[in-house]
């Protein structure tokens, strides 16, 4: 049986799924039933998908029976079927936790009914990039993600949203205008536009103007991935939006970024001249990114520059670009997709249970709130790279990939990224110290917010104002520093889904061995490029 | 292939005007600025379909006289994707100029914290634990002022500080 059938649907879904979700606007319960039915679909398509390619090669859909290089190809291979399947999975745990946080984040006179919809845009976007077999799609791809990555990004459009909203707005059209000059200056070298069947082509171009075309493409990418130099505009945006927005950001926007380097890089400019200037590039993403992180004394911000560091892992992974630097790369890229959307929904959690995200404000929620302290260790320890985490064993196979590659400039990457993770343990050791074992600072006491839902009904939360409240305070009974929490209770809708996604993050850990076999499957085609290109051209590429 | 020297130095000046709008701090010249950038790449998308030819219909002319279609096609998309995202940035001007009275884009929260520290001469926020160093909106150093919620978002509407100094 052929699953190319299956192909569109994790692009057309959300899309029909926006629409539904915009005509239910009045009813939040069909918008619920939507998206969850929606993003539940396309989890299991995606995992069909996963295993087809997996066993039969790459799945192709020919959209409106116009065969490549003439009509839009939509494949799914190994590499796209499995960041396909993690987003899907990791977006649905985040819709679900976002309907369990409600409308309280909003504030009452915003419109709430776009969020659905928006959504949906989104994930039918980072699926289209993922899918598409035409770089002119895979613009369009990422047109539509950005697009709702705007709206999602400035709901409710208050001052700091929008004044974030701007600098990041303005940085993702120049580049998406870089990526478009680089298509036409393509396209005008070539006369295609079709993936495989440009790297049929890009081989009869001359040398220097087809590394100009590589740069170009490459600048595009590296803004949407944040890689440095190019990486500013991320730890100032993400922040400002609601907890389940940015984390499905930070999981997936540039991831995506990533896989198209990964994408262009191995298909269309095989045996690169530029991996000395990726490596120079990867490893000052990741010590500019974690020293950032270091510095900062709010945990959104410093979990932006975490992002933005271990990116640099992954550039080092596709640098390297051997069968093991590229199978490495895609491992982490499957375990970064799922920590960092983690960290960002139990920093969520953390905001709901202390009232704020700043250090100097938080503490001893480790005693009033054990669970959170459990969700919240587990996935630092697992960004950090201790050992039974499927994040030490990306890291260990990225550092092996580079003992292979044996370059000076990879033992010099390989120093920088054991920094890197020290670093990386040195900031989430801070949090974790500030925020859950110190007890909670006196300053907090004269600062709440209303908490009409009375935190009396919360677990322990006297433990929380510690004795250094009561110097304020003067005597207290036991009932009244609870009234005066700023903090409201944690709902299962919210805890539910960052266990899962915890729970997913170790799992990497336990099916690493299958899951490596199908990195290094996926890498080895991704280097031979043949069974990408004869899925799609089966009858080569023509005059 | 032939290529159109007057279509080139439209796109070349279209890019470099396009350029000098977007380093401007009015989000309204940003607009403009991007706008003449889109137009750019445009018309940089014709020059790589070629010269000019007959209409690409089946049946209408030989198919070595016609013009590519491809590249009309994409540029297309291109334009109802570049006013999709200009109507969105001119109602985020316009949502700036309700809260603010200015379009001007801001700095950087941590940018404004620096530029700040740097003028009362104080050590940086991560150097001193003790004295909360805890970003607000403004950049400023709450810990100075009353105590205020950090992170409420919609608290005073942002002052202009987004002049260089």
């Amino acid at each position: 049986m052929n699953a190319s059938a299956l192909v569109p649907l994790p692009v057309i879904l959300p899309l029909l799924g926006a629409g539904l979700a915009f005509a239910f606007g009045r009813s939040a319960r069909a918008q619920r039933v939507v998206s969850v039915v929606v993003l539940s679909v396309i989890v299991a398509v995606a995992a069909v998908l996963l295993t087809r390619a997996d066993a039969h090669g790459p799945q192709v859909m020919h959209l409106g029976g116009w065969h490549a290089p003439i009509g839009i190809a939509l494949v799914a291979d190994r590499v796209s079927a499995l960041m396909l399947l993690v987003s899907a999975v990791v977006a649905l745990c985040v819709l679900v936790y976002s309907l369990g946080q409600g409308v309280t984040e909003y504030g009452p006179d915003t419109p709430l009914s776009v969020f659905h919809p928006t959504f949906l845009v989104l994930i039918a976007g980072v699926s289209n990039a993922f899918l598409s077999g035409d770089l002119f799609n895979i613009y369009v791809g990422f047109e539509v993600l950005l697009a709702a990555s705007y709206v999602l990004l400035t709901l409710g459009g208050t001052s700091g949203r929008i004044r974030a909203g701007t600098i990041y707005v303005i940085v993702s059209l120049v580049s998406s205008v870089i990526f478009l000059t680089a298509i036409a200056l393509i396209y005008a070298a070539t006369g295609t536009v079709n993936l495989a069947h440009l790297s049929v082509r890009l081989e009869d171009v001359p040398d220097g103007i087809r590394l100009a075309l590589q740069l170009m493409l490459m600048t595009g990418f590296a803004v949407k991935a944040a890689v440095f130099p190019l990486w500013a505009w991320l730890p100032d945006s993400y922040p400002t939006a609601p907890a389940p927005v940015t984390a499905v950001f930070a999981g997936l926007l540039t991831k995506v970024g990533i896989y198209a380097i990964i994408r262009t890089q191995t298909l269309l400019f095989p045996g690169s001249e530029i991996s000395g200037l990726l490596m120079w590039a990867a490893l000052l993403t990741m010590l500019i990114g974690v020293l950032g992180a270091v510095a900062q004394t709010d945990v959104k911000r410093m979990l932006s520059f975490t992002l933005v560091s271990h990116i640099g892992y992954m550039v080092f992974g596709v640098a390297l670009s051997g069968d093991d630097g590229l199978s490495a790369a895609m491992f982490y890229v499957v375990h970064h997709i799922t920590i960092q959307t983690t960290l960002f929904l139990v920093v969520g959690l953390i905001e709901r249970r202390g009232g704020s995200t700043a250090l100097d404000r938080l503490g001893g929620l480790a005693r009033s709130s054990p669970v959170l302290a459990v969700l919240f260790f587990v996935p630092a320890m697992n960004l950090a790279g201790i050992p039974p985490f499927p994040g030490f064993l990306g890291k260990v196979a990225l550092m092996q990939a580079g003992v292979e590659n044996a370059s000076p400039m990879a033992y010099v990457l390989i120093a920088g990224a054991v920094t890197t993770s020290l670093l990386t343990l040195y900031a989430m050791a801070k949090a974790w110290n500030r925020a859950f074992w110190q007890p909670r600072p006196a300053e907090a006491d004269g600062w709440h917010r209303d908490a009409e839902d009375g935190a009396a009904d919360s677990t322990g939360a006297a433990g929380a104002a510690g004795p250094a409240t009561d110097l304020h305070r003067g005597p207290v009974s036991v009932a009244e520093p609870e009234a005066a929490e700023p903090s409201r209770p944690l709902q299962l809708a919210m805890t539910g889904p960052a266990a899962a996604l915890v729970l997913v993050g170790i799992t990497l850990s336990v099916v690493a061995g299958p899951l490596f076999d199908l990195t290094d499957r996926a890498a080895v085609d991704l280097r031979e490029r043949a069974p990408y290109v004869e899925a799609v051209l089966p009858q080569g590429g023509g005059p | 292939m032939s290529v159109n020297v007057v279509l080139v130095a439209v796109v070349g000046t279209l890019f470099a005007v396009g350029v000098y709008l977007l380093l401007e701090r009015s989000l309204t010249r940003v607009v403009l600025g991007l706008l003449l950038i889109s137009n750019g790449v445009n018309v940089l998308f014709l020059i790589a379909s070629g010269g000019a030819g007959q209409p690409p219909i089946v049946g209408s002319s030989a198919p070595e006289r016609m013009s590519d279609p491809l590249p009309q096609a994409l540029v297309l998309t291109a334009i109802v994707i570049t006013l999709g995202v200009t109507a969105f940035l001119l109602a985020m001007a316009y949502r700036s100029w309700q809260l603010h009275e200015h379009d001007e884009v801001q700095d950087d929260v941590e940018d404004a914290l620096i530029r700040r520290r740097a003028e009362r001469d104080e050590a940086s926020s991560s150097y001193d634990d003790s004295a909360g160093g805890t970003l607000d909106e403004r950049g400023a150093d709450p810990a100075g002022e009353s105590t205020q919620d950090s992170r409420d978002g919609d608290g005073a509407p942002i002052g202009p500080e987004g002049e260089t100094p």
